[in-house]
């Protein structure tokens, strides 16, 4: 640990990083972008390595051979492939991320929306699922071996496995048609409106997704409640007299906290590749739709742009998670030399 | 990175990062001696993983058998679309007319084969880069676990997707896609159960008498690894039938006009007002199936966890 300057003794001493954290968080970013560069250099080999002429693919087999070599030169497509990929690279860090081969827009234009609507479909999957899951997770904890904690683990582990297609499906069929009729099948937003006012479409992909991602929040928090509830301070608090209601919430869970943070973290990563599926089930119009319209027309393009994106958000949200989880552990923060 | 940042991400990285789910059982240590039949055998002492057991059989026969008991081809047409089930055609037509109970009894066992594939694949490969990385650490250690570190950062779905983008839709490739989906997360487990090891004497010994590394890793670490391997493939198994079959119903899979689980419910979608079964019951056989996975791999975590404390405790004066 850093010795605190001798000035700042006061009662309350200014907060501040110590090196040892600071050294670890700037290693994890560091290694966060060597992992982002090998990441564009597979996607951007891996696309090369389709066949056809994306001439050919964007302007029609009728073109013109001084139009193919216009098209050519301005995407730089006879060049080498090193230096393709820098010119790639250097436009894709200046936000410029090519023209759709399959649409009349540049792919910024194509996506932008798109990833407005994909937060909004991840933020209500997150505000339903996780705060339902870390109740359920305390309760199982509270009621351990309990009727409530088995028929809790059973369900559990039953939707662990489960695709999200198969969830998708099973809540159209009761939910949108065939059981009871209260939301929509399917999320085709109005592109024209605010998506705010067609919150309804959200709600069945959301759902989805809450559903996917609870199962492992609610193992988590069991596992680190039991362990939290099991300890000397609980034990004291409760002999102490304190309720059990602020046993559970105030001595308890902000010690069981960690992993379920953990948990909460590698769930929304985890979202990123779920939002693919589920977002295709209820053909709402977010990133991961785009995706598999986008393979589906073989939009080069667009699948680069919109693969990077989505490895992007999955690598910062587990970097964040992993220094988030680190700042919050005393054990593990204390260890660091 | 320091053994205090190591330790940190170890302990962060406690979870399946791709996956749904099932939380990872603890890694069982050297000492479950008794190898993947102990494991097996004293799982089947849970309730949960006997029914598991049961529901995975009856799918699994029903798609092995389903094909020769079949009433109609699975591509005659025998009825209008969507025609409502009758006494000929028990679960109804499909979107183009075909017999759904032909279509959904021929639809499982390419699933099943391509699923297997995938997790014997990516377990295989997993276990064998992970421990040779425990087995010889240093530079080879660093190269094999940070080049899979690349591979985590891919959602599954996503990584699968990029592949079939590139090479178009194949069954070979779905297989090798959604197998190395698995290999880093296995690499990873394999790798922490192979450490511990490393440093025992029988393997120094090996190493004296000068044995090769792919010997001591097959002869000497596998055999003594075998229960967390077990856990790894009732696991894997889980997930490769959901992403085999989300990658069907996204139609990146088996093409028309073949009969599959996925692409069946993704056909008779739109029918689904009229004529749910063409959607039902394959939904609800890959439901049962990943359902059964998920119970058998929850009863081998146990075991293999239970075993090692017997094992702990047993050593204990």
């Amino acid at each position: 640990m850093v010795e605190q300057p001798l000035v700042s003794r006061s009662s309350t001493p200014p907060r501040r990083i110590p090196a040892p954290l600071l050294k670890f968080v700037l290693r994890r970013i560091v290694l966060g972008v060597v992992i982002m560069f090998v990441i564009s250099i597979l996607v951007f080999v891996a696309t090369q390595a389709l066949p056809g002429d994306a001439a050919v693919a964007k302007l029609g087999r009728a073109a013109t051979p001084v139009a193919l070599a216009a098209f050519r030169a301005h995407y730089h497509l006879s060049e080498p492939a090193i230096e393709q990929y820098f010119s790639w690279l250097g436009d894709l860090l200046q936000g410029k991320l090519g023209y759709s081969l399959s649409a009349p827009e540049s792919v910024t234009t194509l996506i932008g929306q798109r990833i407005g609507n994909s937060v909004v479909l991840l933020l209500f999957a997150s505000l339903i699922g996780i705060p339902i899951a870390i109740a359920l997770g305390i309760v199982s904890a509270k009621r351990r071996d309990g009727v409530f904690d088995h028929a809790t683990s059973f369900a559990i582990l039953g939707l662990a496995g489960l695709p999200e297609f198969v969830i998708g499906i099973s809540l159209t069929l009761l939910l949108a048609t065939n059981v009871v009729h209260i939301l929509p099948a399917t999320s085709l937003l109005n592109p024209q409106q605010s998506i705010w006012s067609q919150l309804k479409l959200v709600l069945l992909p959301a759902f989805t997704l809450a559903i996917a991602i609870a199962p492992y929040i609610v193992r988590m928090t069991r596992a680190s409640m039991i362990e939290a509830l099991e300890s000397d301070y609980v034990a004291m608090a409760r002999l102490k007299g304190v309720r059990e209601r602020r046993v559970l919430l105030r001595y308890a869970f902000p010690n069981a906290s960690a992993p379920t943070f953990q948990a909460i973290a590698l769930s929304l990563a985890y979202l990123m590749g779920g939002a693919v599926v589920v977002e295709t089930v209820f053909q709402y119009p977010g990133v991961g739709l785009a995706l598999v319209s986008a393979i589906q027309n073989r939009d080069l393009p667009t699948i680069q742009a919109l693969v990077l994106l989505i490895t992007l958000v999955y690598l910062t949200v587990s970097i964040a998670a992993d220094v988030l989880t680190t700042i919050m552990t005393p054990r593990l923060r204390t260890q660091m030399k | 990175m320091t053994d205090a940042g190591a330790a940190a991400i170890e302990q962060a990285e406690l979870g399946p990062v791709g996956g749904t789910a099932a939380a990872t059982p603890p890694i069982p240590g050297v000492a479950a001696g008794g190898g993947w039949g102990l494991v097996l055998r004293s799982s089947l002492r849970f309730g949960r993983t006997r029914l598991g057991l049961v529901i995975v059989v009856v799918i699994v026969l029903v798609a092995v058998v389903g094909p020769f008991v079949a009433p109609y081809s699975p591509y005659q047409f025998v009825a209008a679309p969507y025609a409502p089930a009758s006494s000929h055609i028990v679960l109804g037509a499909d979107e183009l007319g075909r017999d759904v109970l032909s279509r959904f009894l021929h639809g499982g066992y390419v699933i099943l084969i391509l699923a297997t594939l995938a997790t014997v694949l990516g377990v295989g490969i997993g276990t064998i880069f992970g421990i040779t990385a425990a087995y010889r650490r240093g530079a080879l250690d660093e190269l094999i676990m940070r080049s899979f570190d690349v591979l985590l950062c891919f959602p599954a779905v996503v990584f699968a997707l990029l592949l079939i983008s590139v090479l178009g839709s194949k069954l070979w490739l779905i297989v090798v896609a959604v197998a190395l989906t698995h290999a880093p997360q296995v690499a990873r487990t394999m790798r922490g159960a192979a450490v511990q090891l490393t440093g025992r004497e029988f393997i120094g010994y090996t190493e004296a008498l000068g044995i090769r590394t792919w010997r001591v890793v097959f002869g000497e670490i596998l055999p003594n690894v075998t229960a967390p391997l077990t856990v790894e493939l009732g696991l894997r198994m889980t997930w490769s039938i959901g992403i085999v079959a989300s990658l069907d119903f996204l139609g990146f899979g088996r093409q028309p006009p073949a009969a599959d689980w996925g692409l069946m419910i993704n056909e008779n979608r739109a029918g689904l007002t009229i004529q749910p079964w063409g959607v039902v019951a394959p939904v609800i056989a890959i439901a049962l199936l990943t359902i059964g996975c998920s119970l058998i791999a929850d009863g081998l975590g146990r075991a293999a966890a239970g075993i090692e404390r017997e094992v702990d405790t047993s050593r204990e004066p």
